[in-house]
């Protein structure tokens, strides 16, 4: 806007300074607390910057030592990467075929909706049957067993975000190759999939994040150091005899580094996937 | 092509989606639902056929009612906290300013912090002895001794608000963001040789555009919070006093901590009643304003 009055310019920097501080402050804190010695943190009054900087619990989490809080935060970070790694794997390969159909054929498009209803599903209406069924099978406490349980999420979510993605790639591109004579497989392979590359990166690195945060199902159905992920390890902290304030805020700030990370790297995709359902509609 | 055979061919595709979906969706949801006739328990008694009684012993609880009650009010209060917030600082970073681009990248981190680490976060600021919250407000006079904010029913409802907004409105202010920059200059323009004031301009200038955007946001984080569970597991627990015990914490307390799978999988499918009309509500409200613009 041309008309700016210095009144107004001053008005727009201070909301702006109030912003970044309601944001920063709590990620800051958690910061400093994680660099804290214990004494700093239980002074009063509080020592809002540490008088030395403490980087021992970095190097406390992140030993391997058996039977250590290291040991048990690395399982955790590993059972996490696996049982994320492996649902994002599985959601995005059943996901392609099903969302490039649903994207391509009109006659089926109603589909789409089935699948995006089952993501409003509240997760507590779906919780007991997945628990007798993993103990029927064994798979209570193990990755797979959990990996297995977050397709209910990701399958549903990823195949939403494929189909908008297969969307954006026009159709007339694979006309023409099939008057060319090519076959169906032939015009996935060389032609739609390199195409969509972009569009099943993001949607993988999404479906990801989300079993990262994934807290419910992972409460319920690990108990110990085999598939507890980081989430419970961080609500145990959270919620035990944990004296130390500054070790649970070393465990946030190391869990919370890679969807933040990604986050910030991934800007651009992100804001125009929270938007493009919106916008349009 | 006949299409007969690109709508076999489109099933086909979608088969194994379709398998995944209804041995881990599906079936589940069946099995709630025939659960939820029956008195059994989480492990060992299959349980036997008792008709309507769950249901009605968890309807006519008070446990539910209130339940009912705080997982509304909890849903209400952040979600229109969240919209507020998220349309003031989205039209806050639709100006010109110095370091506007820095400012929208921090945004993304409360969105981005995973739920477990924000409610942990909380956890630690309102400490009864040693948080920051407490520290800060002593130190600025604003108050006297410390409190226990999420360990009085009176403010640890309130508290979790505080916490869920934070992680959330960056995200409405994202989305709002992104449909204020749909709004072309020249309609902004026009509108101000015509002498519109700024609430003018707002509301029948900007407003079409937002409208739309915001009422999916409004959908998906209505939803979101009726289901709420882990910001308050990790919280409170529901305590104190049950004070902030939402349905989805009811559920599991029922289900898992009392092992009644049977009377849980009624209450479950209490809850997922509640969220569908909710959802259908919405839906037809948004196809109502896709049809007005």
């Amino acid at each position: 806007m041309e008309r700016q009055t210095p009144l107004f310019t001053a008005f727009v920097y201070l909301g702006a300074l109030l912003l970044a501080i309601v944001i920063l402050a709590p990620l800051a804190w958690l910061f400093v607390m994680s660099i804290s010695s214990a004494a700093d943190l239980s002074a009063k009054p509080l020592n809002w910057w540490p008088d030395e900087i403490d980087l021992s619990r970095y190097r406390a989490l992140l030993s391997t030592i058996e039977n250590t809080a290291g040991a048990a935060f690395v399982a955790s970070l590993l059972n996490s990467l696996k049982v994320a790694g492996m649902a994002t794997l599985a959601a995005v390969a059943v996901a392609i075929p099903a969302a490039w159909a649903v994207s391509r054929t009109a006659t089926v498009s109603w589909s789409l909706y089935a699948v995006i209803a089952t993501y409003m599903l509240p997760p507590v209406a779906l919780a007991v049957p997945l628990y007798m069924g993993l103990a029927y099978f064994g798979l209570l406490n193990s990755v797979f067993g959990l990996a297995l349980v977050y397709l209910t999420i990701l399958a549903p979510f990823t195949t939403w975000l494929l189909k908008s993605g297969f969307d954006s790639i026009p159709r007339e591109i694979e006309s023409a190759a099939m008057i060319d004579g090519a076959r169906l497989d032939q015009i996935l392979r060389l032609l739609t999939l390199p195409l969509a590359a972009p569009v099943m990166a993001t949607s993988a690195l999404f479906a990801f994040l989300l079993a990262w945060d994934e807290f419910f199902y992972a409460l319920l159905f690990t108990s110990d150091l085999r598939a507890k992920t980081l989430t419970v390890a961080i609500a145990d902290l959270a919620g035990g005899r944990v004296s130390d304030y500054g070790l649970i805020a070393t465990a946030g700030v190391l869990a919370a580094l890679p969807p933040v990370l990604i986050g910030l790297v991934m800007q651009r995709a992100l804001i125009s996937g929270l938007t493009s359902g919106g916008v349009k509609g | 092509m006949p299409g007969t055979w690109i709508t076999t061919r489109a099933w086909l595709l979608m088969l194994p989606l379709l398998v995944v979906m209804i041995a881990v969706i599906g079936w589940p949801l069946v099995d709630t639902v025939r659960l939820s006739f029956t008195d059994a328990k989480l492990v060992g008694t299959a349980g036997g056929f008792i008709g309507l009684d769950n249901y009605a012993k968890m309807l006519g609880g008070s446990n539910f009612q209130r339940a009912l009650i705080t997982t509304t009010c909890f849903a209400v209060v952040s979600v229109a906290a969240e919209m507020v917030l998220g349309v003031l600082a989205a039209l806050l970073l639709n100006q010109q300013f110095r370091g506007r681009t820095a400012l929208r990248a921090l945004m993304i981190l409360p969105w981005a912090l995973p739920t477990v680490v924000n409610a942990t976060l909380w956890r630690l600021i309102y400490n009864p002895e040693y948080g920051a919250l407490n520290a800060a407000l002593t130190q600025l006079g604003l108050l006297e001794s410390y409190r226990s904010w999420l360990g009085e029913p009176g403010s640890a409802l309130a508290a979790l608000i505080v916490a869920d907004c934070w992680k959330n409105f960056p995200l409405v202010a994202l989305i709002a963001l992104a449909a204020l920059q749909a709004v072309p200059r020249d309609i902004t323009a026009a509108a101000l040789v015509d002498g519109a004031g700024p609430l003018n301009r707002f509301r029948y200038v900007t407003m079409p555009y937002l409208a739309g955007p915001l009422l999916v946001a409004l959908v998906l984080r209505t939803i979101e919070a009726f289901k709420v569970f882990d910001i308050i597991w990790v919280m409170t627990r529901g305590g104190p006093a049950n004070s902030t015990r939402t349905l989805s914490i009811l559920v599991y307390q029922e289900a898992f901590s009392f092992q009644r799978a049977g009377s849980g999988a009624s209450l479950a499918l209490i809850v997922t009643l509640l969220v569908t009309i909710l959802a259908v509500a919405y839906a037809a409200l948004l196809r109502k304003a896709a049809g007005a613009s």
